[in-house]
């Protein structure tokens, strides 16, 4: 093998076996920057050895191995001065020896809970998001910081200092390397959520030709979902985000046109939607539904994108379902947003009138005063009730709204069309 | 990126030890809690299977057993993965199971990405 090459597969092994490395440390010298530090060390040891040596026949168990070794010189090292300033005798060398065979035993521990401490280290209320997102996507996702950085489109250093900064943070306010319990734990299980679907939804919004790092963010999100998924299966509402994260991704292939236009849920060729990620949500999703007796607000979510998920065509939809989704999702989530897509259910259910209802109280909501959407909808709504006057200055207001060139001319040509239409008797 | 994993060798090797089973269970525990397989399964002997084919301008269904091919797919797994050599190394390590667990035994995993749109992907 050449030294390329063999660089090349320790990237992959740093890929599959850094985080459980990572997390097995963090425990042993409760400090995850330090931990972090001792597994790269022990990386920067394999890309030395290995061109020469080969690569051992467990790479992970070797990693392991040379970082532990590295955190018992510390530990001696400090010892050493310790004993040093405190004139400490024979009793301590005892200890050491004793203490060295703990680490040992520690670090064959199951890993499962350690990878969790470190989920929950990452994702501490104590760091700002931006710090939670770039923490867990280099200690958990395995991504370096030029990674992260070209994925979020902002410069390496500022990155690297974001990531120096979230560690130095966690080791000053002395967070403990543990899983909260208690009703700590879905406040804390809630920003480890929140951390995942926000990586998602960056990638998810990134364009096609976009540098491909932003869309594989997708895939990384749903990776650290999938894991959390296994490491609290009890959780309904981790459930819930993964199946909607896998259900979202599923329509990837079918969501951007071929000259790089968007493609609408309904519009969409169904035929392109991803049916082993559909299969893989639905089934998360039905592990949600089993273990809670209301559903989440991610877990709702899920549900609704699954009504779609399971609609072989536009018009199988189930309409009135999801408008009972969306009732539930407005009294756990109550926001604008989720208004204005129940007012589209609604509509779809029970005809246009009923929508317009909806989205007449919407009017005055100052979050929503220059979202295109709103107009947008309204202008449908209006189209469909054959009030094809007040549609056209809809349309055109959401058109001079919109930043987006070519939904401005998809707008445009909706007012034009309302030119057509009869005008309404007794509008004048 | 997404990866099929296709597991080839002789159809008539027998069983395979438990021990080579428990590992690749133990294997592929480890992949669905990391998130990276996405699916798997193993095929039933291509005696009970069907070729459906079209030659010389014929469709016509053969039922097995046929005779002519060496190795056959046994198996696969999707997996998602960051890079190809992601994809390598998790197929050395299911086929140092093999070394390790059923001496004598022949085979090969391929490794075959499966496209996915970003492959198709407008150039920006």
């Amino acid at each position: 093998m050449t030294t390329t090459h063999t660089h090349r597969a320790i990237d992959a092994v740093w890929r599959i076996e850094s985080a459980r490395i990572i997390a097995g440390l963090a425990r042993i010298v409760r400090d995850v920057g330090l931990a972090e530090e001792l597994a790269q060390d022990a990386l920067v040891a394999a890309l030395e050895q290995w061109p020469e040596s080969g690569i051992p026949d467990n790479p992970g168990a070797w990693l392991m191995a040379a970082a532990k070794h590295r955190a018992i010189d510390l530990w001696r090292r400090n010892k050493r001065l310790e004993r040093k300033h405190e004139e400490l005798g024979r009793e301590l060398a005892a200890k050491q020896e004793m203490a060295v065979a703990d680490f040992d035993a520690a670090i064959d521990d199951d890993i499962g809970d350690d990878l969790l401490r470190l989920v929950f280290v990452s994702c501490h209320p104590v760091l700002s998001t931006e710090a939670r997102v770039a923490l867990t996507l280099r200690l958990l996702g395995g991504l370096t910081t030029e990674e992260i950085a070209r994925a979020f489109l902002v410069p390496e250093p500022t990155v690297a200092q974001r990531i120096v900064r979230a560690k130095r943070t966690l080791s000053e306010s002395r967070v403990p390397f543990e899983v909260p319990r208690g009703p700590d734990l879905a406040i804390r299980l809630s920003s480890v959520l929140e951390v995942i679907y926000l990586i998602f939804n960056e990638g998810y919004s990134a364009t096609a030709g976009e540098d491909w790092l932003r869309p594989a963010l997708c895939e990384d999100a749903l990776r650290l979902g999938r894991i959390l998924a296994q490491l609290v299966p009890s959780e309904p509402e981790v459930h819930g985000l993964v199946a909607l994260m896998e259900i979202q991704a599923s329509r990837s292939g079918a969501r951007i046109g071929p000259s790089g236009e968007p493609i609408l849920l309904l519009d969409q060729n169904r035929a392109r939607w991803d049916q082993l990620l559909i299969h893989r949500g639905l089934s998360a999703l039905q592990q949600a539904e089993e273990l809670g007796d209301a559903l989440g607000p991610y877990a709702l979510q899920a549900a609704i994108a699954a009504c779609h998920a399971r609609a072989r065509t536009a018009s199988e939809t189930d309409w009135q379902r999801i408008v009972t989704l969306y009732d539930a999702l407005a009294q756990l989530m109550p926001s604008p947003i989720v208004e204005l897509n129940r007012a589209v259910a609604l509509a779809m259910a029970f005809g246009p009138a009923a929508g317009l209802e909806l989205i007449d109280t919407l009017a005055s909501e100052p979050s929503l005063r220059a979202y295109h959407l709103l107009p947008s909808v309204r202008g449908d709504f209006l189209f469909k009730l054959g009030r094809f006057a007040e549609a056209r200055a809809e349309f055109e207001r959401a058109a001079s709204l919109t930043r987006n060139a070519r939904e401005r001319d998809l707008l445009l040509d909706r007012a034009r069309a309302c030119a057509g239409g009869l005008p309404q008797p007794g509008l004048g | 990126m997404r990866f099929m994993m296709l597991v080839k060798h002789a159809e008539n090797f027998g069983h395979p030890p438990k021990e080579l089973m428990d590992a690749i269970g133990k294997l592929s525990e480890e992949a669905v809690k990391a998130g990276t397989m996405v699916e798997s399964g193993g095929l039933a002997p291509t005696a009970v299977s069907t070729r459906v084919r079209l030659s010389r301008g014929q469709v016509t269904a053969i039922d097995g057993p046929f005779t002519e091919a060496k190795e056959v797919v046994g198996g696969y797994a999707v997996f998602e993965l960051k890079s190809k050599k992601e994809a390598i190394e998790g197929a050395l390590r299911f086929m140092e199971l093999h070394k390790k667990h059923w001496p004598g035994w022949e085979g090969e995993t391929e490794i075959r990405q499966v496209f996915g749109p970003e492959d198709f992907a407008p150039k920006a």
